[in-house]
């Protein structure tokens, strides 16, 4: 049976994240990845702006923290610098799919080589729970307290659907940490992002539905369980899109 | 023997591992706080573990430490 | 040395990045500069680098900050709106302490203006580029060697000081065409060698990188912006240029920078012709500003005449200079008109120059 101890690529630092954020089970798999590909010395992670802000802190790789919206340009410069190192962004929704929309997406149709882990919990953080564009309909945040009103607010943003159809895309990949289950599974979509990236051949996003408990008004207990009855009927998990865009110098 | 060990000062309470156990073995003790303000999770029957790990995986803080195989 | 070969300024820019070990060039279509992008288009893949054209200046600026944070030699160029939409990611350029080159193709403005030379980016540049305590390395060539010279100098000087540096230029000095030759005959691409707090990896060899511009501590960012002063402070004292020209009996003194410094030194010359103690004085780094030797080639004079291409922004600057000691007055045209030297020269006239 499996020992389990801390992965080398995560540091001993404290994380300052709310109790059941599960942050930190992403950030603990994308370390653990790191650690079985052996790759730490050649990685270099961007981290956002919002909640995961201070991930440069987290990780023993080498870290660049991006201004908002813009680590997958800033991967981008990190990754056409140095095209045989390893870079992925750690990008919450709202620095992804709002203010970062035009940079993830312009990333993917390049099929830049990066790895890009998305965490999806239909909220802004750091600032105090306001509509983020994956908040869902009717969901109360600060900034839609009557519930979001698809009507003045929009409707959210669903990130690897459109992803899906982006030739530059490598790998669109939805999965949830809400049991061991599913960390088992979202571990391995990791490994497989990456795994792209080693072959070179483009984009790969791995979004990750998250809990937000403090944000969300419930028990880290209670959010796992939303997690399954709102937020997974809505993004469902799965495989969006999966396959080489770039494998002619592999033939 | 297993040992799943939880470092007191890093662990927040927030009993997710509690969700992951399959025996049901892991609360969260209620006597003392750690310096952050919470009351941790604590394995309740060191004999009942399997060493699964379940409960480390789920932890957000990476808190958990699990030894040994199975018995 | 090289033989000289005739080329447009923004071309020479360009090119004399490529010498000066720029790897990567990401940048963004806009009027004035394109001849920047389409020149390293095409000579980039040659040579081994990338040249990426980024889905906005926003993007591009922050692929510089990326790149520039893994160490290596980047540069991106744009023209005034362009400017405004980097400005937020030379702050963070600035916050974590990179080098990098900017190019500023200034155009007139506000707003989208126009397409043609323009100064009107002075106080933008030297001044308020963007949020927080900085700032950036200034650079104002008046010919397409300056072009070339200055790309290689404001790469130097960028590593040494850890920090963003700005050629600024205009479509006149962009599009012009001047015999040029390169300090840097061989190609050799920059890495990260001397770059020991690069995130380009660790290698196992030290302990993690970080690039940041985020300080929570009120203390450690004060810190960490005045050790910045710092060195802006040894900057200001060792690394001001200027070009004085005819100063020491001067009674007026032109001030002009960049290509109106030519059309300046034309009238300044024809004074002189006529007998009029006139003399010119063309500051070659905006930031820091050349306090001294504007000081030093006034000290004689009883007025000077600032000319520019907008509606007078670096002005405040040589008042500052002499400490509004004498009158300081000025001539300029904006929205794209080019003062003519013999406007120069009538304002020189209109001043009282004397024989």
């Amino acid at each position: 049976m499996p020992e389990f101890k801390r992965p080398h690529a995560l540091t001993d630092a404290y994380l300052h994240y709310c109790p059941g954020c599960t942050h930190g089970i992403v950030h603990r798999l994308v370390a653990e990845v790191i650690d079985e590909m052996g790759i730490e010395n050649d990685t270099i992670g961007v981290c956002p702006v919002g909640c995961s802000v201070m991930a440069y802190d987290y990780f023993n790789c080498d870290m660049i923290e991006a201004s908002h919206g813009r680590s997958p340009a800033v991967a981008t410069g990190v990754k056409r610098g140095n095209p045989d190192k390893f870079v992925f962004t750690y990008q919450g929704d709202g620095d992804l799919a709002a203010i970062g929309t035009a940079e993830t997406i312009h990333a993917a149709t390049r099929g830049e080589n990066i790895t890009v882990i998305f965490i999806n919990n239909t909220t802004y953080g750091m600032t105090g729970g306001q509509m983020a564009p994956t908040t869902l309909p009717g969901q109360i945040t600060q900034t839609t307290p009557y519930g979001r009103d698809t009507s003045e607010a929009g409707f959210p943003v669903k990130v690897c659907e459109i992803l899906s159809q982006i030739d530059g895309v490598a790998l669109a990949e939805r999965v949830t940490v809400i049991d061991p289950a599913n960390i088992k599974k979202a571990k391995a979509a990791i490994r497989k992002a990456f795994e792209f990236q080693k072959k070179k051949q483009g984009f790969s996003l791995v979004e990750v539905l998250s809990t937000c408990p403090t944000n969300w008004g419930m028990t880290p207990v209670q959010a796992l369980e939303r997690v399954k009855t709102d937020m997974i009927p809505y993004y469902p998990l799965g495989v969006y899109k999966e396959g080489a865009v770039r494998n002619k110098e592999e033939a | 023997m297993s040992k799943m060990t939880v470092e007191f000062d890093r662990c927040k309470g927030c009993g997710l591992c509690i969700t992951a156990c399959p025996k049901k073995i892991v609360a969260i003790q209620q006597e003392k706080l750690n310096k952050k303000g919470y009351y941790t999770a604590t394995c309740t029957d060191d004999d009942a573990c399997i060493a699964c790990a379940l409960c480390a995986m789920m932890c957000p803080d990476c808190a958990i430490t699990v030894e040994g195989g199975k018995k | 040395m090289a033989e000289k070969s005739l080329m447009k300024g923004n071309e020479a820019l360009a090119e004399a990045a490529i010498r000066a070990g720029c790897k990567c060039f990401f940048g963004y279509p806009i009027t004035p500069q394109t001849e920047i992008s389409a020149y390293l288009s095409k000579r980039m893949p040659k040579v081994g680098g990338t040249f990426l054209q980024a889905e906005s200046e926003v993007a591009a600026i922050n692929m510089v900050y990326g790149c520039a944070g893994s160490g290596i030699r980047c540069m991106t160029s744009s023209s005034s709106p362009g400017i405004s939409l980097k400005a937020e990611g030379i702050s963070y350029i600035a916050g974590a302490d990179l080098p990098c080159v900017i190019i500023d193709v200034v155009r007139g403005g506000p707003g989208l203006g126009g397409i043609q030379p323009s100064q009107a980016d002075y106080w933008q540049i030297t001044k308020g580029l963007a949020h927080g305590d900085f700032h950036v390395l200034v650079y104002a060539p008046s010919s397409v060697q300056e072009m070339a010279d200055m790309v290689a100098k404001a790469f130097d000087m960028a590593d040494e000081y850890r920090m963003p540096a700005i050629i600024l230029a205009d479509g006149l000095l962009g599009q012009m065409m001047e015999p040029v030759e390169f300090a840097d005959e061989e190609i050799k691409m920059s890495d990260a060698s001397n770059k020991p707090w690069a995130a380009n990896g660790h290698k196992g060899q030290r302990k993690h990188n970080i690039i940041n511009s985020l300080y929570l501590q009120p203390q450690e960012l004060e810190d960490k912006v005045v050790e910045r002063f710092k060195r802006y402070e040894d900057i200001k004292a060792n690394h001001t240029m200027a070009v004085a020209d005819y100063c020491d009996d001067a009674d007026i003194v032109v001030v002009a920078y960049g290509s109106t410094a030519r059309l300046a030194k034309s009238a300044v010359d024809a004074a002189r012709k006529e007998g009029l103690k006139v003399g010119m004085f063309r500051p070659v780094t905006l930031w820091p500003f050349p306090e001294k030797e504007l000081q030093e080639a006034t000290k004689n004079a009883k007025k000077i005449l600032t000319v520019e291409m907008s509606m007078g922004q670096m002005i405040h600057d040589v008042k500052l200079a002499v400490n509004c000691s004498k009158p300081v007055e000025f001539y300029g045209r904006t929205g794209g008109i080019i003062p003519a030297p013999a406007d120069i020269l009538k304002k020189i006239k209109e001043m009282g120059g004397n024989k």
